[in-house]
């Protein structure tokens, strides 16, 4: 007999005790498995870490993953937080980098720092958009919002693609279909090597942080998550408290549409955002909806696939391996979640007369 | 002594079930009797139902062993306790609403077709046996709640049960039909059955019952013989001390008239419950209580009073403003003395896996001034509640959803208190509390009454309604079928009214 039963409390301690397990099973793990693919797996291990940590450069790449990741798991942990499954994050991304965009190559000149906020208000202010659609239908007919929120992913991808292929297509560009690439004064500079990217993050975390622990909104936020009851009970304007919430979410998701396009790709294309929106949720997730930890287990995430990538070059491990690693450590990771909230005991089934 | 073990239909031997660090029992030993009915007494929480749900297949004990007629058994699905004849009637009935009596009765059962006329025979056989009265052809939502009932008992007979397992049966019945209840129980019992019937209520276990066991924390107290034992001893059995069961009830002078109802009627489309055309007055000074059979209005009422439910016509005064179509917030802000202490605890007043002082926050948040939230004056309230209503608790900090009910609703009442409230709207403040804790409850009620706060209690135990309120509303379907004056009623009128019998003499306010 195997019995599963809910953990009434779960200290500390325990808690990441499990988490602690779950990555060192998840090295065991994937060692025995890549041993068996015939790599030497402690080589592999080194390698990873070493790629993602080992020097300056490397350090630098690492961090420039992570950005995005973090600013765009603030923006799912806010509507996470209030039990609103905002899957549109991808779409959200996609529109903020439009703004983006757009500013950028009509502000052709103007000064750098000008242009830039410019285009973080819009890539925020349309991020904003691409998410109140869902939060309106949410509040006014009940729709769900997982389904509509993943719909409006394909809607701006769709968008995009007839942006890139039709009007924005570049005329410089011998007919090769891409948007132009964005002027100097629209790309975000660097500070010690990195996109300023790294600074608008911990501002953006901080930000979050105070947000959602100390003030009324963020409160509001907590308590439609916990009980739509006890939010009505205490007098509190649900669906405004739905919207607000999701502007910002999609906000956030849009200034990392704003930050990928001015600083990685410096330009808008149908592969921006490379399913940042949906690695967002898994790291939100893993950090608890908290603020700080969000960017921890971004920065985290960003160590897995840039070592991922050292991996294939260094060792010549194929792509799918690495993705494998990847999908393995998660998986533990994720899984370990289970363990912190059930407990599970085995029973030896006595012999007995029926 | 052969003939002795044959007679025991169900005997069970050091139980023990734990969920998590919880023990919901430990070394539990029950016997019943064929021919007999047993009480198993015992406060929320003491273990009834795990045992008995454990008795019908639904949990696996850890340790201890089953006997079902001298036979050790070991159920791990619900279905083999219903082929040894051991049949569960759940406090929330297990029926499907469109389908009739009989298509209920079959249901689950093997076969694939209802067999009319010969089923209709069966039924009526089995109802003259055990006195039961089911028409088998009427719509499970055509009946009232004691009828329903009555189906769900033929429904395990019809599947041989001759083990009868019922789970707080009256908790949803008027006094008559308790009545009629417990002449069926009387029936099954000449017919041999063995019965077990689960309760916290004292005097129907003296009423019905053969022989009591009680539980408490978890582990048996004691078996007694119910003619041998007296209502005292089982409360000092029941909770390990003896508890003065006294409420007093002073009566406050000069009452002023606080809240005033006006023909208001409210539909409730989700529920399909209604209030029609209810007027009453509350004064400060009085505990109003509110009687009635589950579900007549009681919780339309609350909550159009407290602003969440809307209503199609009437007027609400507080004092002399009308606060019809008000919300919370709109309640909150205009500065109305208002404290509500809802049904559903942890689901509507409280934010369950929130600490007491984002939980006592939750009320006056709206009143401060900017945009930050201010949890300074929360945190000395909350201190000041834990000391002043003994709230056991390990520090404020603790999510409100690990204390105990009876705290839950410490900290719930507590902070609605200590917003000075002139009026006080309680539903069923009590329901799951052990019997200290109602009895804690009850006296800060009386606190507030003296205070000249108007109390509205809508409550479900009539004794406690009898001793605690001033004046007694019985509603039934919506409407009002009499406001009577505690000390002038009794049970068996109320019970009347709660059915829409008309009251005999009105009292006057």
């Amino acid at each position: 007999m195997i019995n599963i039963t809910k953990r009434e409390d779960l200290s500390k301690q325990k808690g990441i005790i499990i988490r602690i397990a779950a990555i060192i099973l998840s090295i065991l793990f994937t060692g025995i498995f890549i041993n068996l693919l015939g790599y030497n797996s402690i080589d592999v291990f080194y390698n990873m870490v070493t790629g993602a940590l080992g020097s300056e450069m490397r350090l630098q790449k690492t961090i420039v993953k992570a950005i995005p990741i973090a600013v765009a798991s603030l923006g799912i942990l806010v509507a996470f937080k209030m039990k609103f499954w905002n899957i549109g994050g991808e779409g959200q991304i996609m529109m903020g980098a439009m703004a983006a965009t757009f500013v950028a190559l009509n502000l052709d000149g103007f000064p750098r720092a000008l242009t830039l906020v410019l285009m973080m208000l819009a890539a925020f202010f349309f991020g904003a958009v691409w998410a109140f659609i869902p939060a309106f239908f949410k509040v006014k007919c009940g729709t769900n919002e997982t389904i509509f929120t993943l719909m409006m992913n394909y809607i701006a991808i769709k968008w995009i693609t007839y942006l890139q292929f039709g009007p924005w297509k570049d005329p410089n560009a011998g007919g090769f279909p891409k948007i132009a690439t964005y002027p100097d004064n629209a790309v975000l500079p660097e500070v010690f090597g990195i996109n300023i990217g790294w600074i608008i993050t911990i501002i953006a975390a901080v930000i979050v942080y105070i947000f959602m622990n100390h003030t009324k909104k963020g409160y509001e936020i907590s308590v439609v998550g916990e009980s739509l009851a006890t939010a009505k009970y205490a007098g509190m304007n649900v669906k405004m408290v739905i919207i607000t919430a999701m502007l910002v979410s999609g906000g956030l998701c849009g200034l990392t549409g704003m930050i990928m396009s001015s600083s990685i790709e410096k330009t808008l294309t149908i592969y921006l955002s490379n399913g940042i929106g949906y690695t967002a949720i898994i790291t939100a997730w893993l950090s608890g909806l908290s603020a700080p930890f969000a960017v921890i287990s971004s920065f985290a995430f960003a160590v897995l696939i840039q070592g991922g990538k050292f991996i294939q070059i260094a060792l010549q491990v194929p792509a799918s391996v690495a993705d494998m690693i990847q999908g393995m450590i998660l998986f533990f990771v994720l899984g370990s979640e289970f363990f912190t909230r059930y407990k599970i005991s085995f029973k030896g089934q006595k012999g007995g007369e029926k | 002594m052969e003939e002795f073990n044959n007679n025991i239909a169900i005997e069970m031997k050091n139980i023990s079930k734990s969920f998590g660090s919880i023990k919901a029992n430990e070394n539990v030993n029950l016997t019943v009797n064929n021919g007999e009915v047993l009480a198993l007494l015992g406060e929320n929480g003491a273990g009834k139902s795990t045992l008995m749900n454990m008795l019908s297949g639904i949990y696996h004990p850890d340790s201890g062993s089953i006997f079902v007629y001298g036979k050790e058994v070991r159920f791990y699905s619900p279905k083999e306790p219903i082929k040894l004849g051991i049949g569960m009637i759940h406090q929330h009935f297990k029926l499907i609403d469109v389908f009739s009596a009989k298509q209920n009765i079959v249901l689950g059962q093997k076969g694939t077709f209802v067999r009319g006329q010969n089923l209709s025979k069966e039924i009526k056989k089995l109802s003259d046996k055990y006195g039961l009265d089911v028409d088998p052809d009427k719509k499970v939502y055509d009946m009232s709640v004691g009828e329903k009932q009555t189906l769900e008992i033929i429904k395990v007979l019809y599947r041989g049960a001759k083990i009868l397992i019922l789970d707080e049966p009256t908790a949803v019945l008027t006094p008559q039909e308790i009545k009629r209840l417990f002449k069926i129980i009387k029936n099954m019992k000449e017919q041999g059955c063995a019965i077990v019937i689960i309760t916290h209520k004292l005097n129907e276990v003296m009423e019905i019952s053969d022989r009591v066991t009680v539980l408490r924390k978890g582990k048996s107290i004691d078996t007694v013989e119910t003619s041998k034992v007296t209502v005292p001893k089982l409360i000092e059995m029941m909770v390990g001390k003896t508890v003065d069961l006294s409420i007093d009830r002073t009566v406050v002078p000069d009452k002023n008239l606080l809240l005033e109802v006006d023909n208001l009627s409210v539909v409730n489309h989700e529920e399909g419950h209604s209030l029609k055309e209810i007027s009453f007055k509350l004064y400060g000074g009085e505990i109003l209580g509110v009687a009635g059979v589950a579900g007549s209005g009681q919780k339309e009422l609350c909550e159009v009073i407290a602003g969440l439910q809307k209503s199609e016509k009437g007027r609400i005064f507080f004092e002399s403003e009308n606060i019809i179509g008000k919300t919370p917030r709109d309640i909150i802000k205009l500065g109305i003395r208002m404290g509500f202490i809802p049904e559903d605890r942890l689901g509507m007043g409280l934010v369950a896996s929130m600490d007491m002082v984002y939980n006592l926050i939750l009320k006056d948040y709206q009143l401060q001034p900017g945009i930050m939230l201010k949890k300074k004056a929360s945190i000395e309230k909350a201190k000041k509640i834990v000391e002043r209503l003994d709230i056991q608790t390990p520090n404020i900090y603790t999510p409100v959803s690990r204390l105990s009910g009876g705290n839950i609703q410490k900290v719930l009442l507590g902070r609605e208190i200590d917003s000075n409230p002139k009026v006080l709207i309680t539903a069923y403040p009590v329901r799951g509390l052990d019997i200290g804790a109602s009895y804690k409850i009850y006296e800060l009620l009386n606190d507030q009454k003296k205070n000249h706060v108007a109390v509205l209690f809508i409550g479900e135990d009539l004794d406690v309604l009898l001793e605690l309120c001033d004046r007694i509303m019985v509603i039934c379907d919506g409407e009002i079928t009499g406001i009577v004056d505690a000390d002038k009623t009794t049970k068996e009128e109320l019970g009347l009214l709660m059915v829409g019998g008309k009251q005999m003499e009105v009292a006057n306010d």
